[in-house]
């Protein structure tokens, strides 16, 4: 990280201690001066990206011995054979199918709570929408030791339904205020203006509020989304035998690390990547056909 | 539901009945009647908060009345919620669907109502607003004054037997809005739907409309043709709301005939008998009212050219402010306080600056009464009634 940190600090230190000298100065500040918001905008693009790209290179790396932290050799091997270490591929599956299901239930269960906090008065509506931030504040160490209590005491058995629980738990804050946001914003004229054009109810909320709200509704599922499948802390706690993704990582992490968690990780990375892309570029192309 | 097919809708009545609406303790809508006549262009003028827009919604069914009917086309629809009923708005600031183009925003109606072959109208209702090269643009690609005629269409699309307008040119500039107004003044014409208008801008109406109602504090309080209401307004409100009126004290000294003799100021003034519209007995004070225009302003010099008959009454300028097409003075006269006066500029007298003793003079037919027993600030500028948030409604 000391490489990526100082450019960054380079070009500010140097304009922060040295503007006096303004007309004198060589060229080589008055470059710097002009690009400066640049150079900070690079560095601050590589800190973030520097660990995916660690992971990327080293997902094509030949390790001696059973820790893969060290650069030897390249190699594919990893990626020609992702599955080949026991039972990661299955505790990958099972990531995906607890972050689809949470993902789901959050995004129903938020979006409803969103519509009722920002459209009606109730009693206790201020304190419900205090109490939704409570597992975002939470430290989550507590929030999982408490959770496990309450299913020991309930006689739950730890497994994939505890586990889904509690990640729509604590999804739902991020829905709730993903969509609170939009549908708070949206102008209530537009729903009357559907009813005034012969929408029923139902349409009305299938046609326009529902299309309206679309964006805030994707942002909360695809957090939710990120949230569930990468959660260690609240998982481990009410996990019971059951092993997620982030389990299998930690776990393997004390005995040695097979090269293709980051065949993994790289997989994850590029398939958000791509997902960002195609939905920039489609935006893009109707954005100018609709010009045309 | 009628069907689609009829392009020359010929709309309905509408016809409101002892409808009121209060929110709490506060009466937005006192109640009212009303009866707007099929395929006629109505607006509902007044300040913000007299609840000219509840009475609108009521009519939308987007407001359920406190009290009263609403009967369209002679059925009765109190009960119906608004996509049951046949009447369509144009909402205030348009309420476009953002996430349509501007042909399915039009589209909109007609396939709710399950009319699949949409193609044709739409062509036909985007042409009609002029914005067929817009169909597939975004409302927010849109100009304001675009966006407006977009509402339109995608109202009138549907035949309603009502279309009615929220202050929709509220949001336009004073240009935009003039070309706007004899926009919808046209397309009123050719599809003969009755229009239902509210706005508080008193040349809109009176510019567009064909029977405007005032309203004020929840009431109407005169209903009538653009020229019949400025001519002879019936209060204080409606004398000061459209254009300006110079409201006098007076007293009647002579009673019985065609004509009131009063006396203001140490003036007298003759008023038509049918003109005043609240009954004078001899020594009762009656309002004055006159409009700045109708007047004319001599120099005192001149004064003995003044027509025999005239009103009149002695003064000195006070301001003189030369506005282009006319010249406003403010003229004090003694024991009646300050005037306005319009002159037209044609052949300006160079005398008549600030300080020139003048005489102003009109004839008796131009002078209106109204009861005294009101403010005599109803309606102006600096009313405290007018502030009222309308959004409260």
């Amino acid at each position: 990280m000391a490489a990526t940190d100082t450019p960054a600090k380079d070009p500010a230190a140097t304009t922060a201690t040295a503007p006096a000298p303004r007309r004198t100065s060589g060229k080589g500040l008055r470059w710097l001066r002009r690009n400066l918001v640049t150079l900070a905008g690079l560095a601050t693009l590589a800190y973030l990206v520097l660990p995916n790209v660690v992971v990327m290179v080293f997902s094509f790396n030949k390790p001696n011995g059973r820790f893969n932290y060290q650069w030897t050799r390249f190699s594919t091997d990893a990626w020609t054979d992702p599955c080949g270490v026991a039972d990661m591929c299955g505790s990958l599956g099972l990531s995906l199918e607890i972050a689809v299901w949470a993902t789901v239930g959050a995004t129903a269960l938020g979006t409803m709570i969103a519509f009722a906090l920002a459209r009606y008065r109730f009693r206790a509506r201020a304190a419900v929408n205090t109490l939704i931030f409570l597992p975002m504040a939470m430290p989550e160490v507590v929030m999982a030791a408490s959770l496990a209590t309450l299913f020991l005491n309930m006689g739950i058995r730890f497994g994939f339904w505890t586990i889904l629980i509690a990640h729509i738990m604590f999804c739902l804050s991020f829905v709730v205020t993903a969509v609170k946001a939009r549908v708070m914003s949206m102008d209530p004229r537009l729903e009357q203006a559907a009813q005034d054009l012969y929408a029923t109810p139902v349409q009305t909320f299938l046609r326009v509020t529902l299309p309206i709200a679309a964006p805030g509704i994707a942002a909360g599922a695809l957090l939710s989304f990120a949230l569930s499948f990468d959660d260690f802390i609240i998982t481990n706690f009410n996990a019971g035998s059951t092993v997620t993704f982030p389990m299998f990582v930690w776990g393997s992490a004390q005995r040695g690390t097979p090269v293709q968690i980051n065949v993994i990780g790289t997989a994850m990375f590029l398939v958000a990547v791509l997902c960002v892309f195609a939905g920039q570029t489609a935006g893009n192309r109707r954005k100018r056909s609709k010009r045309s | 539901m009628t069907t689609t097919s009829t392009p020359q809708s010929s709309g309905g009545d509408v016809r409101l009945h002892r409808i009121s609406k209060t929110y709490g303790s506060f009466t937005a809508v006192h109640p009212l009647d009303l009866t707007i006549p099929a395929g006629s262009f109505f607006a509902l003028l007044g300040a913000s908060g007299c609840g000219k827009t509840t009475t609108l919604r009521m009519i939308a069914g987007l407001e359920e009345p406190t009290t009263g009917t609403v009967e369209l086309a002679g059925r009765d629809v109190t009960a119906l919620p608004p996509y049951k009923r046949q009447v369509n708005t144009v909402f205030q600031n348009y309420a476009l669907f953002p996430h349509l183009d501007i042909y399915e925003n039009v589209a909109f109606g007609l396939r709710r109502r399950g009319i699949k072959s949409v193609k044709k109208q739409v062509e036909e209702m985007l042409d009609l607003v002029q914005l067929g090269p817009m169909a597939r643009r975004k409302p927010q690609q849109l100009s304001g004054g675009q966006q407006q005629r977009v509402a339109v269409a995608r109202a009138l699309i549907n035949h309603p037997e009502v279309l009615l307008l929220d202050e929709p040119l509220g949001a336009l500039d004073l240009k935009l809005r003039r070309q706007m107004q004899l926009e919808l003044k046209r397309i009123q014409t050719e599809v003969g739907i009755t229009f239902v208008h509210v706005t508080h801008d008193q040349e809109e109406a009176m510019t567009m409309a064909d029977t405007v109602a005032v309203m004020n504090g929840g009431r109407v309080e005169q209903l009538g043709a653009p020229a019949e209401l400025y001519e002879n307004p019936a209060t204080t409100f409606v004398a000061n709301f459209l254009g300006t009126s110079n409201l006098i004290e007076a007293e009647v000294t002579e009673a019985g005939g065609t004509e009131l003799v009063l006396t203001a100021g140490g003036a007298t003034l003759r008023l038509p008998t049918r003109r005043c519209s609240t009954p004078a007995r001899k020594g009762e004070k009656v309002l004055a009212g006159f409009r700045p225009e109708k007047v004319v302003l001599a120099h005192a010099d001149d004064a003995a050219a003044i027509p025999e008959g005239h009103n009149r009454m002695a003064g000195r300028v006070k301001i003189a402010s030369f506005i282009g097409v006319s010249t406003q003075y403010v003229v004090d006269v003694p024991g009646v306080g300050e005037l306005s006066v319009y002159e037209q500029n044609i052949g300006r007298d160079g005398r008549l600056v600030p300080g020139a003793d003048i005489v102003l003079h009109w004839e008796p037919e131009h002078t209106f009464g109204l009861d005294a027993d009101q403010s005599l600030l109803a309606g102006t500028v600096g009313d405290a009634g007018a502030d009222l948030d309308e959004e409260a409604a």
